[in-house]
Order: C-alpha cells, then sequence, then structure tokens
C-alpha cells in the first residue's frame, strides 16, 4: 500500500464514489415493488437492501478479470482514462437520477471506458462488435424478456387466484416479493460490487501497487462492499418512486410477479452468459406486470422517457468521458481541473435535487404527472376488473373525464400532456 | 460479429418457464391457504399440504438461485 501516488489515490476514492452511486442508483431494481405494494416499509426495504448488497460483495471469489468484458482494449490503459470514465459514468449516474430515470450503471461505465478510451488512443481501442453483442442486444433483449415472462406470470396468477378473497392472497405475495427483492439485492452485491473491485484492482496493476493478475487486497474488497452499501442504503428515492409507482400501479400480485421475473431472468443471464442488465430487466419486468393485469394502466410517457434515458446512456457518458479524458491529458492541473468538475458537477445536481425533494417519507405519494392520451385511451377501452385497486379506478375516472373531452385516436401524440422540461 | 443466439434463446426461454411456473405455484399455494381456512375436515388438510407442498418447491427455487449467486 505504500506505492499509492496521489492520482491513483483519486481514481480509487472516485471508484468508491462510483459504486455508491451504483448502489443508490439501483436500490429501485430491488426494493421498488417491495415498497411500492407495501411489502416493506421503506427504511426496512432499504436496510435490507444494503444488508444483502454487503454480503453479496464478500460472497463469490470470483474476480472481474475485465471491467469492461472487451469492450476496450486494457492492455496499458492508463490510470487517467479510468479517472476519466469514472467521472462520466458518475455524473450520467446522477443526472439521471435528478431525473428520476432508471438507467443501467453498468453501461454509464461502459459509455465513460469507450469514451476515455477513444479521446486517449482512438477508435482503435474500442472493439465496436463487442459493444452490439455485449450492450445493445442485451438492452434490447431485457426488457422483453422480463416483460413478457412477468406478464404472462401475472396473467397466470390473475387467473389461478380470481375467486380467492385479494385480503387474504396479499399477504402472501408479499412475503413471496420480499424473497424475490432478497434474491436480486444479493445478486446486484456480487455483480456490481466486483465491478468497482475490478477496477480499483486495475489501477493498482496499472500503478505498479500490485502484481498482475492478482486478487483484489481485503481493504478493496471491504470498501467495495461497504460503499455499494451505503449508497443503496441511503436510496435513490426518485427512481423508486418512479418504478414503484410512477411506470404502473402494482397489486401485490403484481409486484410479486415482477420481481419474481427478474430475479429469475437476472439469475438465468448471468448463469447462462448473456449478461442482461439489471436495471432493464427490472423495469421491463414492472412494465410486464402493468401490462398482465387487465385493466392495469401503464403510463407510457414515462416508459418512453425511460427509453431515451437507455439510449442516451452510452454516449452521454462516453461525450463526458472522452472530455474528461483530453482534460486529464493536459497534464497534473487537468486531472485536478476534472475532479473539481466532477465536484462541481454533483453539488449542482444534488442542489437542483433539493428543489422537490424525494424522500423516504414522500415516496409512495402519486406521481404528479398527469395521464398520457394513450394510457388514458387504453383504460378507457379496457374495464377493470372489480375489487381492483383504488388508484386504479380513479385513474380511469380521470380517463373518462378526459376522453369526454379530447377525442383520444385523433388526438396524436400533440395532445400529449406536457411535460416538466428535462432540469 | 457473433452474436450468441443460443445463450439468448436459452435465457429467454428459461426466465420465461421458470417465471410462470415459479409464479403459479406460490399463486396456487397461496390460494389453496384461503382455501383451508373456508373448508373443514379433509379438504382442509389436503388444502393446507397442497399449500405447503407449492412454498416448498418456491423455496427449493430460491435455494438454488442462491446456490448460482455463490457458486
Amino acid at each position: 500500500m505504500e506505492h499509492i501516488t496521489l492520482l491513483l489515490g483519486i481514481v480509487i476514492v472516485t471508484a468508491l464514489v462510483f459504486d455508491f452511486t451504483n448502489g443508490f442508483h439501483d436500490t429501485a431494481n430491488a426494493m421498488a415493488t417491495t415498497i411500492s405494494t407495501g411489502a416493506l416499509r421503506p427504511k426496512m426495504a432499504v436496510a435490507m437492501s444494503a444488508a444483502l448488497n454487503l454480503l453479496g460483495a464478500f460472497l463469490s471469489v470470483e474476480v472481474a478479470k475485465t471491467i469492461s468484458g472487451g469492450i476496450i482494449n486494457e492492455k496499458g490503459i492508463r490510470v487517467e482514462v479510468i479517472f476519466a470514465a469514472l467521472v462520466g459514468a458518475i455524473l450520467w449516474n446522477l443526472l439521471t437520477w435528478l431525473l428520476g430515470l432508471p438507467s443501467s450503471s453498468s453501461h454509464a461505465l461502459f459509455g465513460g471506458l469507450i469514451g476515455a478510451a477513444v479521446s486517449s488512443a482512438g477508435w482503435s481501442a474500442v472493439n465496436g462488435s463487442t459493444i452490439v453483442t455485449k450492450v445493445l442486444i442485451p438492452a434490447v433483449a431485457a426488457p422483453i424478456v422480463a416483460g413478457l415472462a412477468s406478464m404472462l406470470a401475472t396473467r397466470l396468477s390473475y387467473a389461478i387466484g380470481s375467486r380467492a378473497e385479494n385480503k387474504a392472497t396479499a399477504k402472501g405475495y408479499r412475503a413471496g416479493s420480499i424473497a424475490s427483492a432478497g434474491l436480486v439485492s444479493l445478486a446486484h452485491g456480487t455483480n456490481d460490487a466486483q465491478k468497482t473491485m475490478g477496477i480499483i484492482t486495475l489501477a493498482l496493476v496499472t500503478g505498479g501497487v500490485i502484481a498482475p493478475g492478482s486478487n483484489p487486497p481485503t481493504w478493496v474488497i471491504v470498501s467495495a462492499g461497504l460503499a455499494i452499501a451505503l449508497g443503496t442504503y441511503l436510496g435513490g428515492w426518485r427512481i423508486i418512486r418512479t418504478l414503484g409507482k410512477g411506470l404502473t400501479d402494482l397489486a401485490p400480485q403484481q409486484g410479486f410477479a415482477a420481481q419474481t421475473s427478474a430475479a429469475t431472468a437476472i439469475l438465468a443471464s448471468s448463469h447462462i452468459g448473456f449478461s442482461l442488465s439489471t436495471t432493464q430487466v427490472c423495469s421491463g419486468a414492472v412494465l410486464g406486470a402493468g401490462l398482465g393485469r387487465k385493466g392495469g394502466v401503464v403510463r407510457w410517457s414515462t416508459a418512453t422517457r425511460m427509453l431515451a434515458a437507455w439510449i442516451m446512456t452510452l454516449p452521454a457518458a462516453g461525450l463526458v468521458g472522452a472530455g474528461a479524458e483530453l482534460l486529464t491529458k493536459q497534464g497534473t492541473w487537468g486531472t485536478a481541473a476534472t475532479g473539481v468538475l466532477l465536484i462541481a458537477g454533483a453539488g449542482v445536481i444534488w442542489s437542483l435535487s433539493r428543489r422537490k425533494p424525494i424522500t423516504v417519507d414522500n415516496v409512495n405519494d402519486v406521481e404528479t404527472e398527469p395521464v398520457g392520451v394513450v394510457t388514458a385511451a387504453i383504460a378507457a377501452v379496457t374495464p377493470p376488473p372489480a375489487g381492483q385497486l383504488v388508484t386504479a379506478d380513479t385513474a380511469t375516472d380521470a380517463a373518462a373525464d378526459l376522453k369526454a373531452t379530447i377525442p383520444a385516436p385523433d388526438a396524436g401524440p400533440s395532445a400529449e400532456p406536457t411535460r416538466p422540461a428535462t432540469v | 460479429m457473433k452474436i450468441d443466439w443460443a445463450a439468448l434463446g436459452s435465457v429467454f426461454g428459461v426466465s420465461l418457464a421458470v417465471t410462470v411456473a415459479l409464479v403459479g405455484l406460490f399463486t396456487l399455494g397461496v390460494v389453496s391457504l384461503t382455501k383451508k381456512e373456508s373448508s373443514r375436515g379433509g379438504g382442509a388438510a389436503l388444502a393446507a399440504t397442497g399449500a405447503y407442498a407449492c412454498f416448498a418447491a418456491c423455496t427449493a427455487a430460491v435455494a438454488y438461485g442462491i446456490y448460482l449467486i455463490v457458486a
């Protein structure tokens, strides 16, 4: 440990900060449905998820051998490139958090790495076909796989359980969704904390502190586990609200179906070797559960914003990463300036978030965003089954009002209610 | 560029089959439990046995999931 230079120290701290943002960005994946269906109290849910993330970090002995999975050529990579990549990934994670949009932290990291590597060594440093096979295709596949599974499971569950009393069964579904959410948290800890360990280890190897090919030192494992757990515990309430309440209204059995499909898809993909992004799997699963219930309301405007964020993740994080790399190339002052810009950017986003804070206390409040026209039209033509959620009923009432004034089919996208401009 | 369609296909198939099976089993278990409370005698015992069998299968699936994460 004695040869850690200032730059290396900065990179390690930045990697841990990324790990932290990864934690609070992805709490929603495991716990959004559990919180919104009332299976667990918000504080309890994040505490459980944090504990399982921490446990997960220690569970796996398999070290993330490459941080980018072959997307960029990691041989001879400079420490500054890793730093620049982390800056891009952190800023994108914070921005999507501010907007309350779930987006893949891994994709943000990949984007940052690609941008920084291209700006450092040109396009030859990036393996284009690996981007397609490891990022683009999984990004399309993940929500479809999880969404379809969750939709069919929801349908089946409603078909089997239609005669049972809602009140009596809700408790069971809630217990089931806690188990599934636990699995997602555990898997997240093993996968994503490993990524940070891989980054720090790579930086240490690059800096000549430890021998190439060695395992991460214990302090790396401990600090990466703690950073992700702390991030998870603080909870990205904005994203939790979007995923748990914003996309659709979930009944306990929908939450259970969504969480189970997410856990299954994540485990199946990491085991079979076609890795899918946890975030995209979970978002797809929630969407599928919303579609699976008769009369379920999916807010397509929110889904569209999420889709836009997913598409933007790679290029946006890449651009910031590339810019940061150009700056660090200027020498020590450039690196220092990058660090200052990162802190300033994070500070600005944080202060913007305080204007309309979403905390543990208001995470389950109903979204103020009006129901979109398409959603309203769908809800208007699909009669809700008896004994559904109160929220679904109010949504349909609102839809009926809307329908009276606007003929939905002719309205088109122009009638889409204006959304608040980004930031 | 080599896209591993076989892996993608099996992820798709496995996720779909396992999710639907698990959710179906669990729902059966939950519904049987509520039936147990409303019926008496042999019916209740049968419903309870069925419910616990369903939950046991689900627990086994969760255990296998943990095994996959650890291994």
